[in-house]
């Protein structure tokens, strides 16, 4: 009778040791690549809704954002007069959404320069520094900022670089060497959207695809239309 | 359990100071941390030459080679090397008394390997399926998140690669290296150490596979295509590193497993009387050898690209992303037999004992599985057909493709044949060797589709190449490995398994098994392809029907895991020492197996299916002991 | 445990057992191959949006009508013998008849399974060879189909298929739109890792590899769409490597090829000239 106690207790420690080690395991997982989500306020006009997403791009993360990667380039997302490294972004259906990029990354050169052309937005224009462009010069392109699903993409020039004052880590002051990109689309039905950017700013990885490009929370993320 | 007077045993403290699993494992973190702090130096000293490095990639790699170098030195493995040069005499044997402290670290008796191996595949296996459910909660839903995308693929990739690289030695790891002695009476494998060495390799290898979490995953499945495998995160490295450790270690094991049988075997034992089981040891054991080196370069160029920044596999540099995919199938595909073939040798060797008649075809079942062994290295690039390399060939790897049918068929008659007009009897571990003819007929008849150049257009990457390879290896090496612990853990242990608890075991595992695969044959045609984790919404219920399927399955995994544990730590019924009434010389010996085996070495009269031709056993291990080997 | 020497049966048992199951075989095969080959057949995929997908199903059905008899052998030999030769559990054990081997039996399987093989070897090479089957073909392939020719260039890149039309100037899209009943000769390359163009309804699939043109046919029929996937893993987005294709009418492909010309105008000074490879510049050092 006590040999049977002992083997119940040694049975019950290990599905324990097991249940904390599978414990463990799924929440590292849940938490690896992952990147919290953000509600985008919502306004309305004439009872169409109407968001704003005010982004930056970083050469940089910085270790005050990414204390793991500071070296990673990234999106920051302003929420509540904060920026952020939350690249899952909730936005309503059907909704107008107006979008300010302060792109603070040199550039880095497409690979294909068929994506230098913007594409899926109002007018298939974008307004950089107030000047409107059906296109840029592709060896220019720092990022993209893109939704395949919808076909929309969006080049963002690069800092030129001799410019002044660049940007080191993030965050970024305005007073650093900067251009402002806007343009204004529109979701379409509910789902999870992917976004990401097509340039191969990731240095140091292969085909510049790797690390911040293959991570979620840094050039990747999703528009979550609810 | 051991025949040999256990002496008096020092207080516990003593026995954990010495080398143990636990100095292994102390040594392997202390080797991890001087990996990486060597790492560390060399680009603190900031010479050019080595500007070009990825020192993030460097002192990962370092550190886990630095640390299986220190778990290996701490269990002991270095000891005997060390004796010697130091003048001490050769032994042929260690640690082989001293109850359960001889699981736990190196030991040389082939019954305990095998034992050892048993528990640490079986633990593999659970976390590779553990993978496998987190991937299938995953695909309840088209399109959402449970996973973040980029954990979704190392979980795939995870479940794959640990399958893929652990169930390889899932029947000779532990029924192999148990058996093979025995069944060719011997009294130990040739080459005990590495026997030994094969075991703990493997483990330090699962344990690092699953540290890749830590460094970010990797997102390549288990195949690890280049070439996205450079471009991929330092998780990629554990891939790296895990593969080359199977590598090496299913190398070692199937070289000391041809050593055994080649120059071990017991007077009277000819080619043509040998259990059937070993020539399926054999015939994988062949491709072990002559596979797994191809698999190792390729990892040491992919580890060299990632590292030193060589060029092997980047197409504009001069190298070829073709290069490693032809590498990789030259390994890859008679990796599959490695697993497939195992299972051939074990259902063989059940259907005699439970239909009771004599192996039908001998002959042709050795040449089916030899055929298999050896056609398998010349089918490489049927994996390769709508890649765009030599396509002018794929009508000779259609036809070397489907010329394995042949040997495969060997196997399907004798195994018919041994039935027909049999006594048969339904007991577990031969449900489990009947089941494995349903599976892999369906495994092998769908694998005739991808054969198929023009079919395999549309089936290849998709869920049906997938759900095609679980049925040959789920359905094939799984089902034989659960018939093979039902049949021979009660030699193994000297202790029953519950008949009930296994039937029903049986019953949910082969009927959940064919609920859950068979609907992703569908999924696949409807254009589902592998490794995604987003799907059309018009598949949502196929797949949520696998989901529910795959954890029920999961479930009936833990029944296993419940019936094995209650018979073999609780209920301990004593097993009789040939329950099933076996002619097979393994079922003449005490269960479980005295420490040396045979007092004597046995001398054998005919092969061990002599069912309905007499009644004398195959051989007699009688008379006197004789002196230690 | 030792059982007692078997009795032999009456030499009878073997046939009438044997007869029983070949009859239960051919009757089964009868009627399930017809089955499979008018019911299912016309349901197998890929379906017949394209010649080559078609030409898939007819290999499909064919194969499995095939295998239709060897699974009703199977299925009927193992149900006979599972419940004929089943042993009393609870008596004594008794030995079966020690068959050890049949040289009739033996030489006819293999024969069978040769011939059954070499048939299949032979009707999937033909199969291949007459249009490519929709397959990846490679720079230089051997199964070409001539008739109404169009070059689409397929651009695969992390995590995107881009189209080009090199007999439009070199017009790169984002969408894939074909002109129906024509021969569209199919470029597929890579920016990067390895990708695999997949277009399921018309039967295409070819590796997209970096460096690499992998040339695959597809003759279209009338105007429908068709689902593209990325059937080689190739990082984290590939799962939503996704996108709908369409083959339209010539006129409707002349208008869109038009619109896409304009819209493509802003960027065409700064395109490469259009060539079967782009040797993707590795960009590794640095940061």
């Amino acid at each position: 009778m006590r040999g049977t106690t002992w083997k119940l207790l040694g049975v019950a420690v290990c599905v324990a040791a097991a249940g904390v080690l599978i414990g463990f395991y799924v929440s590292a997982l849940t938490q690896e690549n992952g990147s919290p989500s953000y509600s985008v306020p919502v306004q309305t006009s004439n009872g169409h809704p109407v968001v704003h997403l005010t982004i930056e791009t970083v050469a940089a993360v910085g270790p005050k954002l990414s204390p793991g990667s500071p070296d990673f380039v990234s999106y920051l997302i302003m929420e509540k007069g904060q920026w952020k490294r939350d690249t899952v972004w909730r936005v309503p259906a059907n909704a107008t959404v107006h979008v300010t990029i302060y792109q603070f990354d040199g550039d880095s050169g497409l690979r294909n320069p068929y994506l230098a052309r913007p594409e899926g937005i109002d007018g298939n224009v974008e307004m950089v520094d107030g000047k409107p462009l059906d296109a840029i010069d592709p060896a220019d392109a720092s990022h993209t900022f893109a939704v395949p699903a919808y076909h929309l993409i969006v080049p963002l020039p690069g800092v030129a670089d001799n410019a002044k004052n660049q940007c080191g880590y993030a965050p970024c002051a305005m007073s650093n060497a900067h251009h402002t990109i806007t343009f204004t689309f529109h979701t379409g039905a509910k789902g999870h959207y992917r976004w990401q950017c097509f340039v191969p700013c990731a240095a140091g990885w292969l085909y510049g695809f790797g690390g911040p490009m293959q991570t979620i929370g840094y050039m990747d993320g999703f528009l979550n239309v609810v | 359990m051991s025949s040999i007077a256990v002496e008096a045993r020092p207080p516990v403290w003593r026995r954990l100071v010495g080398f143990n699993l636990l100095t292994g494992i102390l040594l392997g973190i202390v080797g991890w941390y001087a990996g990486w702090y060597l790492a560390h130096a060399i680009h603190a000293a900031s010479l050019d030459y080595f500007a070009d490095i990825d020192f993030n990639e460097l002192s990962i790699v370092l550190a886990y080679i630095f640390g299986v170098i220190g778990f290996l030195v701490g269990l002991g493995f270095l000891n005997y090397p060390f004796a010697r040069l130091r003048g001490y005499p050769p032994t042929l044997r260690e640690k082989e008394t001293g109850g359960i402290g001889r699981y736990f670290g190196l030991c040389t008796d082939h019954k305990v390997v095998g034992i050892q191996y048993l528990i640490g595949i079986g633990l593999f296996l659970f976390v590779g399926g553990l993978n496998a459910m987190l991937i299938r909660v995953e695909l309840l839903r088209p399109n959402h998140q449970v996973w973040p995308a980029g954990t979704y693929l190392t979980l795939v990739g995870i479940h794959g690669t640990m399958m893929m690289g652990i169930m390889t030695s899932g029947i000779l790891g532990p029924f192999g290296n148990y058996l093979i002695p025995l069944l060719i009476g011997a009294r130990r494998m040739a080459f005990p150490r590495i026997e030994a060495l094969t075991f703990w390799m493997l483990m330090a290898g699962g344990v690092i596979l699953e540290t890749t979490i830590f460094f970010g995953g990797f997102p390549t499945g288990w195949t690890g295509y280049a070439p996205l495998n450079i471009q991929a995160n330092a998780g990629m490295d554990c891939y790296i590193i895990f593969f080359a450790l199977v590598g090496i270690s299913m190398c070692l094991l199937g070289l000391n497993m041809i050593a055994t049988i080649v120059t071990m075997r017991a007077p009277g034992l000819t080619w043509t009387r040998l259990p059937i089981f070993v020539w399926g040891v054999l015939s994988t054991s062949a491709l072990m050898v002559l596979s797994a080196p191809v698999l190792i370069a390729t990892l040491l160029m992919a580890l060299l690209d990632r590292t030193a920044q060589t060029n092997f596999f980047i197409p504009s540099q001069g190298g070829s992303a073709f290069l490693y995919e032809n590498l990789f199938w030259f390994f890859g595909h008679p990796e599959v037999y490695i697993l497939a073939l195992p299972g051939f040798g074990i259902v063989l060797e059940l259907l005699p004992v439970f239909a009771r008649k004599p192996l039908w075809g001998y002959r042709l079942a050795v040449a089916g599985m030899m055929g298999v062994s050896l056609l398998s290295f010349f089918v490489w690039q049927h994996h390769l057909f709508v890649s765009g390399i030599n396509a002018d060939v794929r009508p000779f790897y259609i036809l070397s493709t489907e010329l394995i049918s042949i040997p495969t068929g060997f196997t399907f008659l004798c195994g018919m044949m041994t039935l027909w007009r049999g006594r048969i009897r339904y007991t577990v571990p031969m449900l489990f060797a009947l089941s494995w003819f349903f599976n892999f007929l369906i495994g092998g008849l769908t694998g005739v589709f991808l054969s198929d150049a023009p079919s395999d257009v549309t089936t290849h990457g998709s869920f049906f190449s997938m759900a095609h390879f679980h049925y040959t290896i789920m359905g094939g090496l799984v089902f034989a490995f659960f018939g093979g612990i039902y049949y021979w853990v009660p030699k193994m242990t000297g202790f029953q398994l519950n008949e009930r608890l296994g039937k029903m075991h049986f019953w949910s595992m082969f009927i959940l098994f064919n609920l859950t695969f068979f609907p992703l044959f569908i999924a696949g045609l409807l254009g589902q392809p592998r490794r995604v984790v987003t799907y059309p919404q018009s598949l949502q219920f196929l797949n949520d029907w696998v989901s529910v399927c795959a954890f029920l399955l999961g479930t009936s995994m833990l029944l296993f895991l419940y019936n094995f544990v209650k018979s073999l730590v609780f209920d301990r019924i004593p097993a009789p020492a040939n329950p099933w009434g076996s002619k097979s010389i393994e079922w003449q010996l005490p269960s479980p197996v005295p420490v040396h085996n045979f007092d004597r070495i046995p001398v054998f009269s005919g092969d061990p299916y002599g069912y309905g031709e007499r009644s004398a056993p195959v051989a007699v291990p009688a008379g006197a002991p004789a002196g230690r080997d | 445990m030792s059982a007692p020497p078997h009795t032999p049966q009456p030499g009878s048992g073997w046939t009438v057992h044997a007869k029983r199951v070949l009859v239960a075989w051919i009757v089964l095969s009868a009627v399930a191959t017809p089955l499979v080959w008018f019911l299912l057949g016309p349901a197998l995929p890929p379906g017949k949006g394209s010649v080559q997908a078609a030409g898939q199903v007819f290999d499909n059905t064919v194969l499995v009508a095939f295998v239709t008899p060897i699974i009703s052998l199977l299925v009927v030999f193992f149900v006979y013998v599972l419940t004929q030769f089943r042993a009393d559990p609870s008596a004594e054990l008794v030995d079966g008849p020690p068959m050890r081997n049949d040289s009739t039996v033996q030489t006819t399987w293999v024969a069978v399974t040769s011939v059954a093989v070499l048939f299949l070897a032979g009707f999937g090479t033909y199969e291949l060879l007459k249009d490519g089957a929709g397959g990846g073909q490679g720079p230089a392939p051997i199964a070409k189909v001539s008739g109404r020719n169009l070059q689409v260039q397929v651009i695969a890149q992390q995590w995107e298929f881009t189209y080009r039309y090199p007999s439009y100037g070199g017009l790169e899209t984002s969408q894939l739109v074909l002109p129906a009943d024509t021969t569209v000769e199919l470029h597929v390359t890579s920016l990067d890792a390895t990708h695999s163009f997949w277009a399921l309804q018309l039967g295409v699939k070819a590796d997209a590899n970096p460096g690499e043109d992998n040339i695959a046919y597809v003759q279209t029929k009338g105007a429908r769409s068709f689902d593209i996937h990325c059937a080689e893993l190739c990082g984290l987005w590939h799962g939503y490597m996704y996108d709908t294709g369409h083959v339209v009418p010539a006129s409707q492909f002349t208008a869109w090829i038009k619109q896409q010309q304009q819209v493509f105008a802003s960027v065409a000074k700064y395109m490469p000239r259009y060539s079967t490879i782009y040797y993707p510049d590795p960009q590794r050092r640095g940061g």
